[in-house]
């Protein structure tokens, strides 16, 4: 029993990379490149919906505001290259700094930008918790958002393009079949890494915090420490997520970080099973690739949405992923 | 139980009010050293609001609290525990999803630290397992382990919120009601694990069943309507007319 529930899982999982493993050449042998750059897109929200899960599934905190992380991530990318095109030094730093389209550089920037910004914002929200946590988060968001919109010199409004995507050193990502892969390698690395993170000492502090955190504090654990940290890792991978996301549309503008954009990674997170990690991968291609579809016979997608959306949060309490893989799926 | 030391916990003067309720109304309170010392009242007297004043989950309105010497009163309760003040609820209070070792291994973890390591396997790391299991062989619990905790009978989740207590090896328990809702033969067996601690802690213990307080308590403080109106030996308190006619009495 035990054991055919492991292997339906493994079977599940392995199925699920043979797909994404698979998909470029498939769709370039069916001369349908499109789905590329779809799912390098899926990939990506995957990668954020992966981090707030941590949060969300594994720590019990319902952040409202996670686009703001995937935001301040796409504009570093953003505005790094931004200067570089325009050859303009970027104000408040020393040394006359024309910005950058290095990967390694601006990714490693888009990092510690988003981890920084997140540990302001939940240094602040977690002294709050329950509704009072869901709204402080979303209203740092929302600032957030608006803060981009009035920046003039970044487009405002309409954000930056990027002239080109960035570069390694040794590999061109302006080809959409290796930014596939590239988005991919991440993503599994970014699962890897949540997966000994969860299973941690650390990790265990987590899940007692979510089941129940005055028991956690009476045994003698500074709790909001701890889930400052987890706050500041989730918000450092959405903050990845966002340079991808930059390189992927060669696009940056506020709608990152609208509240309707971390609505939607929330309900990846609860779509495809949340206090699992390969859950939100499942939920970012449920949702998006029903999005996409359903945006072609109608703009009120959203109506049709909705009632999923309750039936799985009714009916399959673990998401697509649970009922996929079973009790296997199960990671309390 | 060593009268000449100095107490371990000093409550004097607590006060704590709920609008015009007064809870707490001017406590003092001394618990020695080794010494199982018994809070008791009628329901409603402002037991459980004085021991969260204790391990800090409420703060006082007034007055002081000193343990081992040191002035906690404005202490968080995890600096409190940290210290060595370890409590139960009369409301079991457990982590439901987690196997029941791993509910005392969290109170393992909590006193070893080490809670920023990222990487290694902290359910397969025996250095906090071992003692885990040892605290459930105490508590005659080492056959459900492997059980989750959410599904444990009631009297079992009592025995095992005192393992997870008992794992942060405390200086002092606060038990608010071990026994409550437990059949006569749990309430017996915990009876029996409650009197060999005082070897190496001590207890305050909140209780209503009359026949364990008289087995275990060194001492007995009673507190009707938010005050502590005696403290004395269990002779003394049976024997003290203002007790039996505030308290005793009904029950009898
Ligand atoms: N948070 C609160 N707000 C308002 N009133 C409270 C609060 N907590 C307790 N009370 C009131 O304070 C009084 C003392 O309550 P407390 O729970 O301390 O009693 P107790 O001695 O533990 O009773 P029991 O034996 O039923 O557990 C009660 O009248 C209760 O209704
Ligand atoms: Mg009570």
């Amino acid at each position: 029993m035990a054991n055919s529930t492991l292997s339906r899982k493994s079977l599940v999982l392995l199925l699920g990379l043979v797909v994404l493993l698979a998909l470029p050449p498939v769709a370039l042998a069916l001369d349908e490149a499109f789905f590329i750059s779809l799912f390098s897109r899926i990939l990506i929200y995957a990668l954020a919906a992966v981090s707030l899960d941590l949060i969300l599934g594994y720590a019990g905190m319902a952040s409202l505001g996670h686009g703001a992380f995937l935001g301040v991530g796409a504009y570093v990318v953003g505005i790094l290259a931004f200067h570089v095109s325009e050859d303009l030094a970027i104000p408040f730093l020393p040394g006359a700094w024309t910005g950058t389209t290095s990967a390694v550089i601006a990714w490693s920037a888009a990092i510690v930008m988003s981890a920084l910004v997140a540990l302001a914002i939940g240094a602040l929200s977690l002294r709050t918790s329950g509704v009072y946590f869901i709204m402080i988060t979303l209203a740092f968001a929302q600032m957030l958002y608006f803060f981009f919109v009035s920046l003039v010199t970044y487009g405002g409004d309409d954000g930056v393009n990027l002239e080109q995507r960035n570069s390694f050193p040794l590999l061109d990502l302006g080809d959409d079949t290796r930014f596939y892969y590239v988005c991919l390698a991440v993503l599994l690395g970014f699962i890897y890494l949540c997966q000994r993170l969860v299973n941690s000492r650390f990790g265990m502090v987590m899940r007692g915090c979510k089941q129940n955190e005055t028991r956690m504090r009476a045994l003698g654990f500074e709790t909001y420490k701890y889930k400052l940290a987890c706050f500041v890792i989730a918000g450092a991978g959405a903050g990845l997520a966002g340079a991808l996301a930059a390189n992927q549309s060669e696009f940056v503008s506020p709608g990152l970080m609208h509240w309707t954009r971390s609505g939607e990674v929330m309900v990846m997170v609860i779509l495809g099973g949340m206090g699992t990690l390969f859950g939100p991968v499942f939920g970012a291609i449920a949702l998006l690739l029903m999005e996409e579809i359903l945006a072609a016979y109608t703009q009120h997608w959203m109506i049709i949405l909705g009632p999923i959306l309750i039936l799985v949060v009714l009916f399959a309490r673990r998401g697509i992923y649970g009922f996929l893989a079973g009790d296997g799926g199960r990671d309390g | 139980m060593d009268r000449s030391s100095p107490p371990v916990l000093r409550v004097s003067n607590l006060c704590k009010s709920f609008g015009a309720l007064r809870a707490s109304d001017g406590i003092d309170l001394d618990v020695r050293t080794g010494e199982i010392h018994a809070l008791i009242g009628p329901n409603g007297a402002g037991k459980t609001t004085a021991i969260n004043q204790l391990s800090g989950e409420l703060s006082p309105d007034q007055g002081e609290i000193l343990f081992n010497g040191q002035n906690v009163t404005a202490l968080p309760v995890q600096k409190r525990a940290q210290l060595g003040l370890a409590r139960s609820y009369q409301i079991t209070s457990i982590f439901p999803a987690f196997t029941a070792v791993e509910n005392v291994a969290m109170a393992v973890q909590s006193k070893q630290g080490q809670n920023f390591r990222f990487w290694a396997k902290a359910r397969a790391d025996r250095a906090r397992i071992d003692p885990a299991m040892t605290v459930l062989r105490r508590m005659g619990l080492e056959n459900v382990a492997g059980a989750i905790a959410g599904e444990l009978a009631h009297g079992q989740q009592r025995q095992l919120e005192l393992a997870m207590a008992l794992a942060t090896q405390p200086k002092m328990l606060l038990l608010d009601e071990p026994m409550a809702g437990m059949g006569p033969e749990d309430s017996r067996r915990m009876t029996e694990i409650l009197l060999p601690l005082k070897d190496h802690l001590s207890i305050l213990l909140v209780e209503h069943d009359m026949d364990v307080v008289f087995a275990l308590a060194d001492r007995i403080t009673v507190l009707v309507l938010g005050k502590a109106i005696a403290t004395g030996t269990p002779q003394a308190i049976r024997n003290s007319p203002a007790v039996q006619a505030a308290y005793l009495g009904e029950l009898r």
